[in-house]
């Protein structure tokens, strides 16, 4: 089975964010870049997982510049097979992004599309579905079991309050949450092996975004906390009623 | 031209956040002279759909086919572009539920509409909207560069407005595409307190509690105030409480009006998941714990003394209310 596994490089967790030009642009000095965790821990262990099950390869793909290669060969020391990086810079949005990558994917025979539930950067949940509708694929989102059957897959999925569970053939894209697998952590002859597994460049199609970010902003100073005694907790529901309003 | 939101559909009944999108959408098309049409899909009794005129819809079109009773992405954004086509919308608006999540990309990417996922206002003069980047560290302002735009909207941002008024409900022939995809089960909790994602009051412990047997003490104070009780990621790794609880980065993110931590220590991983609610409260007995940083509201004590004094607060407020 061919899996290809969509990973976008994020600011890691604890990044300060900050802006710069105006606020227009976002600020890239002293970031730690990192893989998306949710591309990472769910998408690509999974796929890993099952291919370790029942054979197959499985490929990385990134929309970016070269400097995210060295992110990228994180991916392929966790155990990815090759990776492809497609070299478009400049600002994209998701639409442009996934455009990018659907171009890869109807030429690639791919059995199985993951990738997170979606970006700790932008929080969009965009590029999956986007995927499978230029690519006329089923689109399972927020799933958190996957099992193969031959070529069925088996999966539950998150609603609101419950879950689904479902089943689909492939091929098809799935955008993966908690519960589909463990992070790994890459071990030495990972690492090793890393640097001599195949990163393709493609030349991007040049696909133009829909969207373009005028403007960020940061969320106003947050007051400071107001400090109840214990003993007079029941002020609090004073408090949430006359002031806070919103009990 | 028309403004065209999705009423979203579980159980038979109009889901709360698709009450949210009606305001939105109304708000937006009386702003610019256009009209605010939904469309349902699948079955509902026309009497529920007819509700959303109360929130300004005009219209909802109603394609009662049960095709439509099991959710698939594909088949719900073909038929929701197909009629956003019909009715000459030049927007359309989704709630960002795990659903709109789904449905939103695909239209936009079916329509070549640029899409703003997770907005938490409305487009300004020049169509820009502002949506959460960063997980709650920073806001962006984006603009849409096509003429057709689509807009999901981040639940409990925007409110629903309940007014008065009233909808026509019109029966709209969609043929669904084939879904691909076989539903087998759907599970979901029972009872009439909001999902998570829903709620607008949220009472949430961890580990600080020390064990599932001590949740007695939370659940009271949920129940009290009427709120959905959630856990810290430790809590639900451990199963003291159910996966569907867990808030926080690699859990489900929430906007609730009210948030009350007790026994959470509040790292980065968890206020990602709940910086956006409007008032924080945190009770932990450590005063160093980095919560209060992130709290309107802050108590430094036991919660096993704390919370039940706060439950017959609550009690006792809402007696007063009667």
């Amino acid at each position: 089975m061919k899996f290809l596994v969509c990973i976008s490089l994020v600011p890691d967790t604890t990044t300060k964010i900050s802006f710069i030009d105006n606020d227009t642009k976002f600020n890239n000095d002293k970031v730690q870049w990192i893989l998306n965790p949710y591309d990472e821990w769910y998408a690509l262990v999974r796929a890993l997982e099952l291919k370790e099950a029942n054979g197959g390869t499985v490929t990385v793909i990134n929309v970016g510049s070269a400097e995210n290669d060295q992110v990228i060969r994180k991916a392929l020391a966790i155990g990815a097979d090759d990776a492809i990086r497609i070299d478009a810079t400049g600002e994209l949005d998701s639409f442009a992004i996934a455009a990018e990558i659907a171009e890869v994917v109807k030429s690639g025979g791919y059995d199985m599309i993951l990738l997170g539930k979606e970006t700790i950067s932008y929080n969009s949940s965009n590029v999956g579905g986007m995927i499978a509708e230029l690519t006329d694929l089923p689109f399972v989102s927020y799933a958190s079991k996957l099992d193969m059957n031959g070529s069925t897959a088996h999966l539950e999925r998150d609603i609101e309050g419950g879950k689904e569970i479902l089943e689909v053939d492939t091929p098809f894209v799935i955008s993966c949450a908690k519960g589909m697998a463990e992070a790994r952590i890459p071990n030495m002859k990972g690492i090793m092996g890393a640097k001599t597994k195949p990163l393709n460049v493609v030349t991007p199609k040049g696909i133009a975004p829909l969207t373009t970010v005028v403007k960020y902003e940061l969320p106003p100073a947050k007051s400071a906390c107001k400090m109840i005694a214990a003993e007079n907790a029941e002020q609090l529901i004073e408090l949430l009623h006359n002031e806070a309003k919103i009990i | 031209m028309a403004i065209l939101f999705f009423v979203e559909l579980a159980e038979g009944k109009v889901k709360k956040a698709s009450f949210e999108a009606a305001s939105y959408a109304s708000e937006f098309a009386s702003s610019t002279g256009k009209e605010a049409i939904g469309i349902a899909l699948g079955t509902i009794d026309d009497q529920q759909l007819s509700d959303l005129g109360n929130y300004g819809a005009k219209k909802i079109l109603h394609s009662n086919n049960t095709a439509f009773d099991n959710f698939d992405a594909n088949q719900f954004a073909k038929a929701i572009a197909e009629v956003a086509t019909q009715v000459n919308a030049d927007t359309i608006v989704i709630s960002q539920t795990l659903a709109g999540k789904a449905i939103a990309p695909s239209i936009s990417a079916r329509l070549k509409a640029g899409l703003v996922a997770g907005a938490v206002g409305l487009p300004d003069a020049n169509l820009v909207v502002k949506k959460g980047v960063f997980s709650g560290k920073a806001f962006a302002y984006v603009k849409v560069d096509t003429a057709v735009k689509v807009i999901s909207v981040v639940p409990n941002s925007f409110g629903a407005k309940k007014g008065s008024g009233s909808a026509g409900i019109e029966a709209v022939n969609i043929t669904p595409a084939s879904s691909r995809i076989t539903v087998k089960e759907v599970t979901r909790q029972s009872g009439d307190i909001a999902p998570l994602p829903e709620a607008e009051l949220v009472v949430s412990a961890g580990r600080g509690m020390k064990g599932p047997e001590n949740w007695g003490i939370i659940e009271d104070l949920a129940t009290a105030l009427g709120a959905t009780t959630a856990c810290s990621r430790p809590v639900a790794d451990v199963h003291w409480r159910p996966h569907h609880e867990h808030v926080g980065q690699t859990g489900v993110a929430i906007r609730p009006n009210l948030y009350i931590a007790i026994g959470i220590s509040g790292a980065i991983q968890h206020l990602a998941g709940v910086n956006q609610s409007k008032v924080i409260v945190v009770v932990n007995k450590d005063p160093e714990a980095p919560f209060f940083k992130a709290a309107d509201y802050g108590i430094v004590g036991d919660a096993f003394e704390v919370v039940p004094k706060l439950t017959a607060a609550v009690k006792a407020f809402k007696a007063s209310q009667h």
